[in-house]
């Protein structure tokens, strides 16, 4: 079976992983291209306590590609995890984002590396979206040295702070408060960035998040806070889960946005809007309307809550590859051939596991030199560094 | 010449065999006394004044000057950017202070007692003590959390509990409890330099509590070692471990049992966590015998870790079974009377330690 050699060297390719071949002649063609293209959302913005930004999105070719790449590179990333972690080469928990790229493709285009992002578990697109490698992604999933968190951390604790990446949480509905406070700092540092701090349907009915907006309004602080609503919390329909699943209301005095989220178009326009009210004005909630293909994690089969006929509807309907697809094919940008190409897999690297001193390691900044121990503490102990 | 004087003073007193502690306290006016709470105050003051990326956050820390005068003068001095009052939503507040740790800031985050720190320990354990972990060294938090622990005095079973044990046994955390004033604003402002996430564990009855302190102490660069006890007195018979208001306790055991001749040596552990096995086990091999205290439910406790640790390293050199002295197994009354019960109290101390000398009564047979 071809997984079972995935760890061999890089020049052996698998049936799953592909050498990355570019595709030139696209890139030449559109990808230099910033010639500006006007765009309608798919639907109106519905807003609440606020005026809604218009439907007409400004992009250009290069953008377009862009989306497209990235999207596309994060359904294969997915779809490859799901692969490896049926071989049981991921271990513990994975929570697989496809489905949902256009939140991830669409907030980065509308913001900066300086402005911060925080997410709960289902996180490895929006780490690669940050700048993070897919080589860091799977050594990370397969607990290997070269993961982002050095193989410590695991699908649910990607971090890359040198863009304002803060992981990666596996407490559902904790990033929201920590991500008012990276807002709260952002502004004693008078930064003039702003914090997106993205969460579910599932922990929108969390008591600390409305605890974390109640400061964040009475200290106006640019926190933009991103329900990310696939329409279930694990297993559990919005419907039977929040008395109000109009998640952009909930804020009550806080304006809010509802926003198509398998449209990554509308998903940049929302958030340059909510960018610029939380510079200005402080908290604002944005609800992307998305859904995702996987149950909530490898565990579950996601069909038992939900019928394969509404899956399947929703990727014919709403794909948000298909809809940027069609969006190039029809302004003539690219064609079908070159698409295609685009859509490639990633190289495979070889990597080690973590040394098993490194069990020890990081516990502290500043580990003063204390010892630690391990399971059987005549044997192994260890001195923090 | 004052400092000279002194020295002089005391070695004659130590030829009378007075207390080491009433010593100080009788000649006063050579060294400056202040409270606790002063020691906290001028730590927080200065501290904020040295680096603009500390800030106070908490209940009534900012206009009602602190629920126990603790932070009081800051807000007037810092302003309200620096000095923030927050709403009673401690899982929301204590969410953002880690947040702003993650960003670089070093906040200082006061519960007003650290039984309401329960309902922001998810951010305190998974959110703090684990991350510099999790993200293999990207995300340090060198965020404070402060505020009294244990019993008041009266205040009942909700308000009243220890949380030493609960937070010392976190990898990630560090945690750390003042006896006196030299400790309070020593191991304070450690606290607030170390990168990582501190509990800092105070006692509410000790803020009005004045003690003497040398000008090294309050020099602004003053700090104190973090994972380091204190030999507070010296003994060879028999080693008594405290932290927080139970050093005193122990202190005055030790002068009670010096009557009877036993020379007990009180270590005050200062930090929690890390534990300075070293120092309890060398003080251990000394006397040989070992009594620890604590003010929390003794199930679990610091002093079931110390007597593990002593039994782990040193056990060859124990001529009596470790004791432990603790709160009552019950959740704190209120009636004063078995209240009283419920807390340690000197003769507690003293008899453990008079059975660990062999020089008591047998033992009550167990209900």
């Amino acid at each position: 079976m071809a997984l079972s050699h995935l760890a061999a060297s890089a020049s052996r390719s698998s049936s799953l992983l592909k050498p990355l071949s570019s595709a030139l002649s696209l890139r030449r063609s559109i990808s230099g291209d910033n010639s500006p293209l006007t765009v309608e959302t798919s639907v109106p913005f519905t807003s609440h306590q606020c005026e809604a930004p218009s439907r007409s999105v400004e992009t250009n070719p290069k953008e377009l590609l862009t989306f497209f790449r990235d999207m596309a590179l994060m359904r294969r990333m997915e779809i490859a995890a799901d692969s490896l972690y049926k071989a049981k080469l991921i271990r513990g928990f994975c929570h697989l984002y496809d489905g949902q790229e256009a939140v991830a493709v669409g907030m980065e285009a509308a913001i900066t590396k300086k402005d911060c992002i925080i997410t709960a578990y289902r996180d490895h697109c929006t780490f690669v979206s940050r700048g993070g490698t897919l080589l860091e992604v799977f050594a990370e999933l397969m607990g290997r040295q070269a993961g982002c968190s050095k193989g410590k951390g695991g699908s649910m604790h990607f971090y890359k702070k040198d863009s304002n990446f803060y992981g990666g949480h596996g407490i559902v509905g904790a990033q929201v408060p920590l991500g008012c406070g990276l807002a709260f700092a952002q502004k004693y540092s008078k930064d003039e960035t702003v914090t997106f701090a993205l969460y579910g349907d599932g922990a929108a009915n969390q008591g600390q998040l409305f605890e974390a907006l109640n400061i964040s309004a009475l200290w106006d602080l640019p926190a933009i806070l991103v329900c990310e609503n696939n329409h279930y919390g694990m297993g559990t329909a919005e419907w039977r889960a929040a008395k109000s699943p109009a998640y952009y209301k909930r804020g009550d005095y806080v304006p809010g946005l509802k926003v198509d989220g398998m449209d990554a178009l509308a998903v940049k326009q929302a958030c340059k809007f909510a960018k610029e009210h939380a510079l200005k004005n402080g908290p604002i909630i944005l609800e992307m309307d998305t859904y995702r293909y996987h149950g909530h994690s490898m565990s579950d089969p996601g069909s038992t809550y939900r019928t394969r006929d509404e899956i399947s509807g929703v990727r014919q309907e709403r794909d948000p590859i298909e809809r940027i697809r069609k969006l190039i094919l029809s302004h003539d940008l690219a064609t079908e051939k070159e698409l295609k190409d685009v859509e490639k897999e990633v190289r495979k690297e070889e990597s080690p596991m973590p040394e098993p001193s490194e069990l020890f390691t990081n516990v502290y900044a500043k580990g003063l030199g204390v010892e630690s121990f391990g399971a059987d503490r005549k044997e192994v102990r260890a001195t923090l560094p | 010449m004052l400092a000279i004087a002194r020295q002089r003073m005391l070695g004659q007193s130590f030829k009378k065999i007075l207390p080491a502690v009433s010593v100080l306290r009788s000649y006063s006016s050579a060294a400056k006394q202040i409270t606790v709470r002063e020691a906290l105050n001028s730590a927080l003051d200065e501290e904020m004044s040295a680096d603009p990326k500390v800030f106070l956050m908490g209940e009534e820390v900012g206009e009602y000057q602190g629920a126990y005068k603790i932070t009081k003068g800051l807000l007037e001095k810092y302003g309200p950017e620096r000095v923030l009052d927050t709403p009673i939503t401690e899982a929301g507040f204590t969410g953002i202070g880690v947040g702003a740790a993650y960003y670089g800031l070093k906040p200082v985050v006061e519960f007003m007692t650290f039984n309401f720190s329960m309902q922001a320990i998810d951010h305190i354990i998974n959110s703090a003590a684990k991350s510099n972990y999790m993200s293999a060294g990207q995300i340090s938090v060198p965020i404070v959390f402060r505020g009294p622990n244990g019993a008041a005095a009266g205040v009942g079973a909700q308000h009243s509990q220890c949380y030493a044990a609960w937070y010392a046994s976190c990898p990630g955390l560090k945690v750390l409890s003042p006896y006196n004033s030299e400790d309070a604003r020593g191991l304070l402002k450690a606290a607030i330099r170390d990168p990582d996430p501190v509990v800092f564990l105070e006692n509410e009855l000790l803020y009005g509590e004045s003690f003497p302190v040398s000008d090294e102490v309050l020099d602004s660069s003053f700090c104190l070692p973090i994972g380091k006890a204190k030999i507070e007195r010296e003994g060879k018979d028999v080693t008594i471990t405290a932290f927080s208001k139970m050093v005193g306790y122990a202190l005055k055991a030790a002068e009670m049992l010096e009557k009877d001749g036993i020379y007990a040596e009180v270590i005050n552990l200062r930090s929690i966590r890390p534990l300075d096995r070293s120092t309890i086990n060398t003080s251990v091999r000394k006397t040989n015998r070992l009594i620890t205290v604590e003010e929390g439910f003794p199930q679990h406790g610091v002093g079931a870790e110390i007597c593990a640790s002593v039994v782990e390293e040193s056990f060859s050199y124990l001529d009596a079974p470790v004791e432990r002295i603790a709160g009552a197994d019950v959740p704190m009354p209120y009636a004063a009377n078995l209240e009283r019960m419920a807390v340690p109290q000197v003769e507690d101390i003293v008899r453990a330690a008079k059975r660990a000398c062999y020089r008591s009564v047998p033992l009550a047979a167990t209900a």
